[in-house]
């Protein structure tokens, strides 16, 4: 009897404890960041999916040696160990029939400076630094204007 | 001889009742075969029964689930047979009668690990498109028809392909659309990849 009673006890004092493990009180000081306010222990509801920009002209850089970004849809484009699709159009022996850009030859050097035949592999990800674009609006202000000779009229 | 004569007159003759019961019965019998037939050609035209082995289920399905013919703003889906089986019925027996192998292949367990369906991937996949490129990409047509689509809702990139390649039967959707429902297997030495 006894030893159910102990047993009885510690499973009450287990419960209590967890129970007041999740009723930790959350303050957030007031803070706010770009996406609103939140309290910790709330999970903010994600926000709205941004659709990524059709088919558009090629744009414009705003400094030199940015890798342009991608003026159109890429969805379910693979690019992997087995597929590139990005180089369906950009390669240089489908660029001139698809109209595309072709890859810069800076992407068939090696970190050594040697060039290969062929896109180099630390080269070959397109999208780790050429990305599509969305319709979302910045988080914050931003008055950046291009270098006057990168600007297109 | 008059026996003989007897017996050949009875089979010469059948009795009126006779006739009527062969052609109830071949009647009756029609029905319940080519009625069955239909029934089992088109349960085994769908999705279900096309992801009931493991072989489809943990591999190609899984990719497809992925892709706009599964899931899509308006939920207009595209099943397995919609582009593997022909829809007419000629080619699509044709196609049946092809895939009898697919069971034997499932029998004797060709792909029956993930390791052995990627060893397999790209023989089966380059099948496929063989197929399609072949027929002009009937299946795909059955939805998309190339006599009613708008350019002008198409992307600039779409059009230049569609209006020219496309529209000269110099290429087909195969030629271009290659992995759109499933992973890719290795591309090299495919025509249009790098």
């Amino acid at each position: 009897m006894k030893k159910i009673m102990t047993a009885l006890i510690l499973m009450g004092m287990a419960a209590s404890a967890v129970a007041q493990i999740t009723e930790v009180p959350s303050n957030n000081g007031g803070v706010e960041s770009l996406r609103g306010s939140a309290e910790l222990n709330i999970t903010r509801g994600a926000d709205k999916h941004k659709r990524v920009i059709k088919d558009r002209e090629p744009l414009q850089r705003n400094y030199v040696h940015q890798p342009p970004i991608i003026p159109h849809q890429v969805r379910g484009y693979k690019v992997n160990l087995n597929a590139n699709k990005c180089l369906s159009c950009h390669g240089w022996k489908y660029a001139r029939e698809t109209g595309a850009t072709k890859v810069s030859p800076t992407h068939f050097e090696t970190r050594d400076g040697m060039t290969l035949s062929d896109v180099s592999p630390r080269r070959y990800f397109c999208m780790q630094c050429h990305v599509p674009q969305v319709d979302g609006k910045p988080l914050v202000g931003n008055d950046f204007k291009a270098v006057d000779s990168l600007t297109q009229n | 001889m008059n026996i003989l004569k007897k017996i050949w007159q009875t089979l010469s003759t059948p009795s009126k009742a006779g006739v009527g019961i062969v052609l109830a019965l071949g009647f009756t019998g029609g029905v319940v075969f080519w009625g069955g037939f239909n029934t089992a050609l088109s349960l085994t035209n769908t999705e279900e029964f096309c992801t009931g082995c493991h072989e489809m289920a943990d591999n190609v399905y899984q990719e497809y689930r992925e892709t706009i013919h599964y899931s899509n703003r308006s939920g207009v889906r595209a099943t397995c047979p919609d582009c593997h089986v022909p829809k007419d019925w000629t080619h699509k027996i044709i196609r049946k009668i092809a895939a009898s192998k697919e069971v034997w292949g499932m029998l004797t367990g060709i792909i029956d690990t993930r390791e052995k369906f990627q060893d397999h991937r790209k023989s089966m996949a380059m099948r496929e498109w063989k197929r399609m490129k072949g027929n002009d990409s009937r299946e795909c047509r059955n939805c998309h028809n190339f006599e009613y689509m708008d350019f002008s809702e198409q992307g600039s990139r779409s059009v230049k392909m569609h209006s020219s390649a496309l529209a000269s039967g110099e290429k087909t959707c195969i030629d271009c659309h290659k992995g759109i429902a499933h992973e890719l297997p290795d591309m090299k030495g495919v025509e249009g990849w790098h």
